[in-house]
């Protein structure tokens, strides 16, 4: 926590001009909620976890969410609600949700899970609603959002589960069977009697034979529908492997023969799920960013009736031509024409723009844009579906798709992989039954060994356990891995585009101390300032903590701030000539002296120039694409020395441009983050967002990286570079162990001992292999 | 000999008592929230106002 004075709720520095505990309204008001309740104790027990977003009430926590549709019946008639909460930092955040609900009339039952960060809320419908419920939650600061959970990743955790119940009955049945199989090698060589010896084969066919039907199924679905799409995969050897040497194991037990390869078949099984395993674990690490993408829909749209009454309606069921009262503070929820009112937009989510854009009777806006400082009527042109956000996301997913169709180095291997193995193992049977002139069954047993000794497992392990480790290393530094081809793509990449306003910069706009105005100047304009939401205003009041707020400040939407003497606004509301080259500016107006500019920019981040510099010393290209205006992107571009550079970009135009880079051959990693770049993001070859970016960007991105900094870029190339050589290190061991093993398979050598051995110690020396990757350098 | 009929299937027994224990957990949802479980044993105590009904 700060030195200073910090908010006794959110723990976030007290702004100077405040008097009493708090940095806020919102947070006095939670912090009464939570000790009125008794959950006061909550405040002594949380540590706030400083990358996690501060438990601050939003704003608009006052806008009523509309759960009514997701709300379900339980069986027993209870009311039962799912959501998604953000803003946990510990487990006193879980403590304080379940007891805040608890203490809400009707609840029967509430529990947050901290790994999922989701809760379920169960209630009688009589005694409450989802509404009145959930208010005091979103008061503290926690924001909600609701899903479906039958939609929503319940067929992966399925799978995932299916996985791991496979993986324990493979880990007990390996074990076992590898105990009687170790005496059974021991009794080889101290003359074990042929009986003892079957006694264990059949027990280690009791074992073995429905542990493998059990196992097998994973791999024998994608084997099928592989086999019945008319391709082959790695799954279609290890299915027939592994089912062929357990029948085989099984035709030698009977006939007492010695060649039975219960251990191998079920060890092999025991491995492949154990690299299925992290490869499904990697995969669904952060798909939960994905669900967050309805958060944006779910503010309640205030409808304006003809007879002046006013009703609370979500967006999707508002229709066009309707009248809409958006107040100051509030997200637009619709598309439409404003038809009253004077004031500032925030469009730093649909366009990238840092600096607010005045609005007036006849201006258009969009949802997902905040409405900054005056009330105001709308008309809505376009709902749902057709407004811009909406636009924007469809755009995204288009693109994803063409993304999809990206083939991972695994299964481009697998595929030529899967034909040798099949082809090399039926010459083996026809070679031995045609010119060898033994019996088939021998011959059978040749090939089965040839399938297993084959059998991909040090493969199927090569990736995974690299993309485990690899992605493990960069979640401690911060970054996330959502993705599972994403580090084989980052290591492909060749140029890299920037995004301006919050990826290159911090997103806020900050005084210059450029001298066009003294310390006395900066006070009482800060006076002023303090009494705005506008974020111009609000810098400046940030640069001179100790000013005292002004008496009787006055906001004109659209202009700015006067008290009766002063005047701090826009260039125009001052009369002052305009220029069409500047940047975001405030002026002052003083009576008896000439008015005084203050100027605002962008912030860099602190290592901006080092990464861009870094980037180009790897050989890799560097441009920027930005929806801001032209005169600040090429400021910034030319600080920076980017040559290859485009301001004022729609999304459209962005998606454009990379579109334009992949035709000429380019593999572009995009870093972006405002809502604007959610397209270009599922566009590029692969992409990177902050984690102060918008939902949607971290859903399009392939990696969210936590931090001011742009180092993390550099990381992931990193590490994504080391991936790679492990990966491919790895199929050479494996390929490297093929080729000296099957010539002795294929001669028919490959006793059960020798397939076990042979087996384990490639999946072994590939996981050790792998695992340098976690030794490297220390973040 | 005889000592191999005992032996076996003690050794099968444990190794099916540790999976069957290790399934049972996975179905109850032991495993669900690995994080919250360790810390919610902290803050149990003083807790009057909870839902009485819980699992």
């Amino acid at each position: 926590m700060s030195s200073d004075r910090a908010c006794l709720h959110c723990g976030s520095p007290v702004p100077a001009g405040m008097a009493g505990d708090f940095c806020c309204r919102g947070c006095e008001g939670a912090y009464a909620l939570v000790n009125g309740l008794g959950l006061d104790s909550y405040y002594r027990r949380r540590c706030i976890d400083p990358n996690v977003r501060i438990l601050r009430p939003d704003e608009d926590a006052a806008a009523v969410h509309d759960f009514s549709a997701h709300v379900t019946t339980t069986p027993d008639g209870l009311a039962e609600l799912h959501l998604m909460v953000e803003g946990i930092h510990c487990a006193a955040c879980v403590w304080l949700i379940e007891g805040l609900l608890a203490r809400q009339p009707g609840v029967t039952w509430a529990r947050v899970n901290m790994t999922t960060r989701r809760l379920v809320v169960r209630w009688k419908p009589d005694d409450n609603d989802a509404a009145a419920l959930l208010a005091p939650v979103l008061a503290v600061g926690y924001r909600v959002v609701p899903y479906d959970p039958a939609k929503l990743g319940r067929e992966t955790e399925r799978h995932e589960k299916e996985l791991l119940r496979a993986m324990a009955v493979a880990g007990f049945a390996a074990g076992n069977v590898m105990l009687l199989s170790v005496s059974v090698w021991a009794g080889h060589f101290s003359h074990m009697g042929v009986h003892t010896r079957d006694f264990m084969h059949w027990i280690s066919a009791l074992i073995v034979l429905p542990a493998v039907l059990y196992c097998v199924r994973p791999f024998l679905r994608s084997a099928l529908t592989a086999l019945r799409a008319g391709r082959t995969n790695m799954d279609v050897p290890i299915t027939l492997g592994v089912l062929l040497a357990s029948g085989m194991s099984l035709a030698e037990t009977i006939r007492s023969g010695e060649h039975a390869y219960f251990d191998s078949a079920i060890t092999l099984l025991f491995f492949l799920l154990i690299g299925r395993y992290l490869d499904s674990r990697a995969r669904g690490r952060a798909r939960s960013a994905a669900e967050h993408l309805l958060a944006l829909d779910a503010v309640a749209v205030t409808v304006v009736e003809p007879d002046g009454t006013q009703r609370l309606l979500p967006p999707n069921r508002v229709a066009a031509g309707m009248a809409v009262f958006v107040a100051a503070g509030e997200r637009i929820g619709v598309d439409g024409e404003v038809v009253d009112g004077i004031s500032d937009v925030d469009t730093a989510l649909i366009t990238g723009e840092s600096v607010p854009v005045a609005v007036a009777p006849g201006a258009r806006v969009f949802a997902g844009t905040i409405n900054l400082s005056a009330p105001l009527r709308l008309v809505v042109s376009a709902v749902g579906e057709r407004t811009l956000l909406a636009e924007i996301v469809r755009m995204m997913e288009v693109a994803e798709q063409g993304r999809a169709k990206y083939v991972a180095l695994a299964d481009r291997v697998a595929r030529w992989y899967a034909p040798v193995v099949h082809v090399a193992s039926l010459a083996t049977f026809l070679g031995w039954v045609l010119l060898g002139g033994i019996p088939w069954q021998v011959a059978l047993l040749h090939a089965v060994a040839v399938l297993i000794i084959t059998c991909p497992c040090a493969l199927a392990l090569a990736v995974p356990v690299v993309q485990v480790i690899a992605s493990g290393r960069l979640l401690r530094q911060g970054i996330l891995i959502k993705s599972a081809t994403a580090l084989e793509r980052f290591a492909e990449c060749d140029t890299v585009v920037f995004d301006k306003t919050g990826t290159l910069t911090l997103g806020k706009p900050e005084l210059l101390r450029d001298g066009g105005w003294s310390d006395d100047d900066l006070a009482a304009a800060a006076g002023l300032a303090s009494a705005s939401r506008h974020p111009l205003a609000r810098a400046l009041a940030a640069a001179a903590p100790g000013a005292a707020l002004a008496a009787n400040v006055r906001e004109e939407p659209g202009r700015g701030l006067t008290d009766g003497v002063l005047r701090l606004g826009s260039r125009r509301w001052l009369g002052i000539p305009e220029d069409d080259g500047a940047g975001p500016e405030l002026w002052l107006e003083r009576p008896g002296r000439a008015p005084v500019r203050f100027a605002f920019a962008d912030a860099l981040r602190p290592d901006a120039r080092a990464v861009v510099g870094a980037l180009r010393d790897r050989g890799l290209a560097v441009a920027l694409l930005s929806g801001d205006r032209e005169a600040t992107v090429r400021a910034l571009a030319v600080e920076l020395g980017i040559d290859d550079w485009r301001a004022a970009c729609a999304p459209a135009d962005k998606v454009a441009r990379l579109e334009e880079m992949k035709a000429g051959g380019r593999r572009v990693l995009m870093v972006g983050d405002g809502l604007n770049d959610a397209p270009a993001l599922a566009a590029a070859h692969v992409s990177m967002s902050p984690s102060s970016a918008v939902d949607v960007s971290q859903t399009a991105a392939d990696v969210v990286f936590q931090g001011t900094r742009l180092r993390p870029v550099m990381e992931t190339l990193d590490v994504a570079a080391t991936a790679r050589r492990l990966v491919k290190q790895n199929f050479g061991l494996a390929l490297g162990y093929n080729l000296f093993t099957v010539p002795l398979a294929v001669a028919g050598h490959v006793t059960p001992l020798i397939a076990a051995i042979a087996m384990s110690t490639s999946s072994l020396v590939v996981i050790g292999n792998a695992l340098r990757l976690s030794r490297g350098r220390k973040a | 000999m005889t000592n191999l009929l005992m032996l076996i299937p003690v050794a099968l027994v444990l190794g099916l008592l540790g999976l069957v224990a290790f399934l049972w957990a996975l179905k109850s949802g032991q495993f669900d929230d690995l994080d919250g479980a360790a810390h919610r044993i902290l803050f149990e105590d003083d807790d009057a106002g909870k839902p009485a009904d819980k699992a």
